[in-house]
């Protein structure tokens, strides 16, 4: 349960998961630690704005703390909102930002932790390394789903047609010059670096994409999976606090049982809520798409199977619960239970991971971007395997493939393939009864 | 620190077995590396036989004659599984992979010296099992597609596949929380990326290279002989002209190896596909044959594949005497394959170099006598993979037809329609289709 406690505050009990310094360190970590020089205490800095610190200067620290994290969390949780209002290209640039944001605090942790010695062009390398990915990533996306638009523009087309070997090309580069500029007595080190740059590219960059896919095919697919790891964490410290007892795992010694499984029936309550809520709404369940003609991203379409309400019927033993027989759903809620399962079962492993990468390399956080709060890794390190869930749980059970990017494939292959797959498809339409046999549109 | 090549006659360009350990030691962190185990002396793993068929010669004479032999015999090898066919291939290629992940997964081992990590092994092998059975689902499901469609366990495991193979990976990263111990939390973490980053290195290449046969066996054939070729040809240029020296990182490298090596390379790349290119067995695509069976490689040779008369440029027709010339226009894109081998291929010999130097080992295993680990044969191999496909998927051929009307035929039924409207209209107006027949 990733509460982090500022400095400020850690005397008073709560979560504070480096609690004891020496946790962490006998002998496997003392070795790398004499390996490595050992890694500098990370300094803290409390960097509550001014404003709040006068506010709340009255109150002892314990609850001048909880207030922090209240009005922050509320800030965020605000801006959330204020962001999925404006629409989903605001939200794409706030996704490209963490990512680079998460980034960096790995990045700048590896930097820390190895101490480099005037590695030349470490950070040089790591950011273009993030580039190159990028590139490549939002290439595929934007050739994917903005077909049309890259048609028309020529420059466009060659840089999607040829976008594979442009990207890998650069990619090169960046391998070749770290090949290059490998000095004589820091090899360990700077193969160390480029595995840590590399497995974080792998870990934020990818899932952001994966996070952008998911917006794509509608805004609820993005905002159900988020909202409940957020109230899993929320839940789940409440039950904890009330009813806690039984620790959950080592690794984070203020996890409870009772905390963990409260959470898990809170969650699946809450995304059946807020999905019932939000299915009702076009803006939320449509696709995005961009219309070529007003230049612009709409969410505008007859909502699908998934998204109109439906009798089900409620099994025998509920019934007598509930006292109803049949009730009307949406079937998308079914499909937010298996998500927010994932989001209160799976989900917190993430936070363990992130638990433990502190553990093992000391530090009590990513870093002091948000008071209280700690980094925006801190923040989002449940979030990324359920983005990886989300966009896999969609290719698997809810859409197909892309229309439009079968489309693009098809008009590259040569016309005798062409028209095999084209009749194939015909025979297949006129077998399933979709085209009559005389149709000749 | 000697570089002239010419004393040093057990030395290939590869500068494997002469890492002197003294230079190696040189290169120290100024913090103590000293927690690194010291390497254990290489074993002899020369089989007996060769050893007494050599015994009468010197040290340095037989070193040469080990090599020697090891090579002919793995070329040999080579030969013996193309003449197989493709499926050999792909298990040799599988093979391979797993070897090699193995030697990088036990040099991780030996660098970190493992205090008894619960399952660190049993984990790393259960991550090497996931991403390969998702990769296979991805190429088995594209290419076998009517093996597949008959089969109905089959078909629910591939339309089910990322999932499956997603709860899979899942499964381990879980294991792999649990598995944290308290004292040693750095450790598993650099043992899980060490995991994660050889897996991307040796899984994801090794992909690479069999959807490259499956494109046509000359397309895994011309790239692997480059490599090999450019690896011979420097070494060879390098013995009798080598004078400056190239890299830092490999100081038996030079310049006149390299350059030759390049020109030998293209040369050599151009006369092989000249070569490979008027047998249909090296040139078709595999297939797969679900009346028969097996794998079959027989079409009608694309335009890549026949011969075209080109013009020779005035400038050559000079030397050459000849007006025009009958190729194949795969030969010109030998020329960049062959190119990329010996330009930039042998970075991926450095960053090995790099690598070795850096966790102080000579070889990355003793598997080959006299060439050390098969990782070290194949260092420069994989960049080229990834290279030969990126080019093959950018310049070639387009996606595979199959797996366009396998995802067709998965969408929804209005989706089907629009698509098949719009391919009419498109089929049509390109004049592929007579619009007068319905349908």
């Amino acid at each position: 349960f990733p509460l982090h406690v500022s400095p400020v505050a850690r005397e008073d009990g709560w979560e504070s998961e480096s609690e004891n310094k020496l946790d962490g360190e006998t002998a496997s970590d003392s070795e790398s630690k004499s390996e490595f020089g050992g890694s500098p205490p990370v300094p803290t800095s409390d960097d509550t704005p001014e404003v709040l610190n006068r506010a709340l200067s009255n109150l002892s620290s314990r609850w001048k703390n909880w207030w922090v994290r209240g009005i922050l969390t509320l800030a965020m949780i605000t801006f959330f909102f204020i962001i999925i209002y404006l629409g989903p290209m605001v939200l794409m640039t706030i996704v490209m930002c963490v990512q680079i944001k998460c980034f960096h605090e790995i990045i700048t942790i590896g930097y820390n932790v190895y101490h480099s010695y005037d590695l030349p062009w470490f950070r040089t390398l790591s950011w273009y390394f993030l580039l190159c990915v990028n590139y490549f990533f939002y290439g595929e996306t934007v050739t994917d789903y903005f077909f049309t638009l890259v048609q028309r523009e020529e420059p466009l087309r060659i840089l999607s047609k040829y976008h594979r070997f442009i990207s890998f090309a650069l990619y090169l580069t960046g391998f070749c010059m770290f090949v290059l500029s490998l000095v004589k007595k820091h090899y360990r080190l700077q193969f160390y670096m480029f595995g840590w740059t590399h497995v974080t590219l792998l870990i934020v960059v990818t899932q952001s994409h994966l996070i952008i896919h998911n917006l794509f095919e509608g805004m609820i697919w993005f905002i159900v999976p988020i909202s409940c790891v957020i109230c899993n964490d929320i839940m789940a410290y409440m039950f904890g606090f009330f009813f806690g007892r039984t620790p959950l795992i080592k690794l984070s010694p203020k996890k409870t049982w009772e905390g963990f499984i409260g959470g898990f029936f809170a969650t699946v309550l809450f995304g059946l809520l807020l999905s019932y809520v939000m299915s009702g709404y076009r803006c939320f369940t449509c696709p995005v798409e961009f219309n070529n003609d007003t230049n612009s991203f709409t969410v505008d379409c007859e909502p699908s199977e998934l998204f109109q309400l439906q009798e089900y019927n409620i099994p025998l033993v509920l019934q007598s619960v509930v006292g109803w027989k049949t009730v009307r759903m949406y079937p998308f809620q079914i499909h937010s239970i298996a998500l927010s399962t994932f989001a209160s079962l799976i989900g917190p492993f993430g936070g363990f991971f992130a638990s433990g990468f502190k553990r093992a390399f000391k530090i009590k956080d990513f870093a002091n971007t948000i008071p209280g709060h700690g980094g925006i890794m801190d923040r989002f390190d449940c979030q990324y395997l359920m983005a990886t869930f989300v966009n896999v749980y969609i290719a698997s059970f809810i859409r197909g493939p892309n229309p439009s990017k079968l489309i693009q494939q098809f008009l590259t292959l040569r016309p005798d393939q062409q028209l095999h797959i084209f009749n194939t498809l015909k025979a297949h339409l006129v077998d399933k009864g979709v085209l009559g046999g005389s149709e000749d549109a | 620190m000697s570089d002239n090549p010419k004393g040093q006659k057990k030395e290939n360009q590869q500068e494997r077995k002469e890492v002197d350990l003294d230079e190696g030691l040189v290169d120290l962190d100024l913090r103590n590396d000293s927690d690194t185990p010291d390497v254990p002396p290489p074993t002899d793993s020369t089989p007996e036989i060769l050893k007494r068929a050599l015994s009468g010669l010197s040290a340095r004479w037989k070193n040469w004659w080990i090599r020697g032999i090891l090579t002919l015999a793995m070329i040999s090898m080579f030969f013996l599984i193309i003449y197989m066919g493709s499926f050999m291939l792909m298990l040799l290629v599988l093979g391979i992979q797993v070897k090699c992940f193995h030697e990088i997964i036990t040099i991780g081992y030996r660098v970190y010296h493992s205090y008894d990590l619960p399952w660190f092994r049993s984990l790393s092998w259960y991550f090497l099992l996931c991403v390969n059975y998702f990769f296979y689902g991805e190429t088995v499901a594209d290419y076998f597609g009517t093996f597949v469609q008959r089969r109905e366990q089959l078909q629910f495991l591939i339309r089910y596949h990322r999932f499956i193979s997603f709860a899979l990976y899942l499964a381990g990263f879980c294991m792999f929380v649990l598995s944290l111990v308290k004292k040693h939390y750095r450790l598993q973490f650099y043992m899980f990326a060490w995991t994660h980053v050889t897996l991307l290195i040796t899984v994801t290449q090794s992909h690479l290279v069999i959807q490259n046969l499956f494109e046509g066996m000359i397309w895994f054939l011309v790239p692997i002989s480059s490599v090999i070729c450019n690896d011979i040809a420097a070494y060879i240029f390098g013995f009798f002209f080598g004078r400056t020296p190239l890299i830092k990182l490999s100081p038996k490298k030079t310049w006149e190896g390299f350059i030759g090596g390049g020109f030998s390379t293209v040369l050599f790349g151009f006369v092989f596909s000249y070569f490979l290119a008027q047998h249909q067995y090296f040139v078709c695509p595999v297939e797969y044959n679900s009346e028969t069976n097996r794998f079959v490689t027989e079409c009608e040779p694309s335009e890549l594949f026949r011969l075209k008369k080109y013009s020779v440029p005035l400038l050559l027709q000079a030397v050459l005497g000849w007006e025009t010339v009958n190729m194949y226009p795969f030969q010109m894109h030998s020329i960049a394959l062959s190119t990329f081998a010996s330009l930039i291929g042998p970075f991926g010999g450095f960053f090995a170099s790099g690598f070795k130097r850096a966790f102080k080992i000579k070889d990355f295993a003793d598997t080959i006598p006299g060439h050390g680990g098969i990782m070290d044969r194949f260092d420069c191999q994989y960049l080229m993979a990834t290279f030969v496909h990126v080019y093959i998927t950018s310049f070639i051929r387009g996606p595979n037809p199959s797996k366009v009307l396998k995802q067709l035929l998965v969408l929804q039924p209005e989706q089907q329609l629009n698509v098949y409207r719009t391919l009419k209209s498109h089929l049509v107006e390109k004049g592929i289709l007579q619009p007068s027949l319905r349908g």
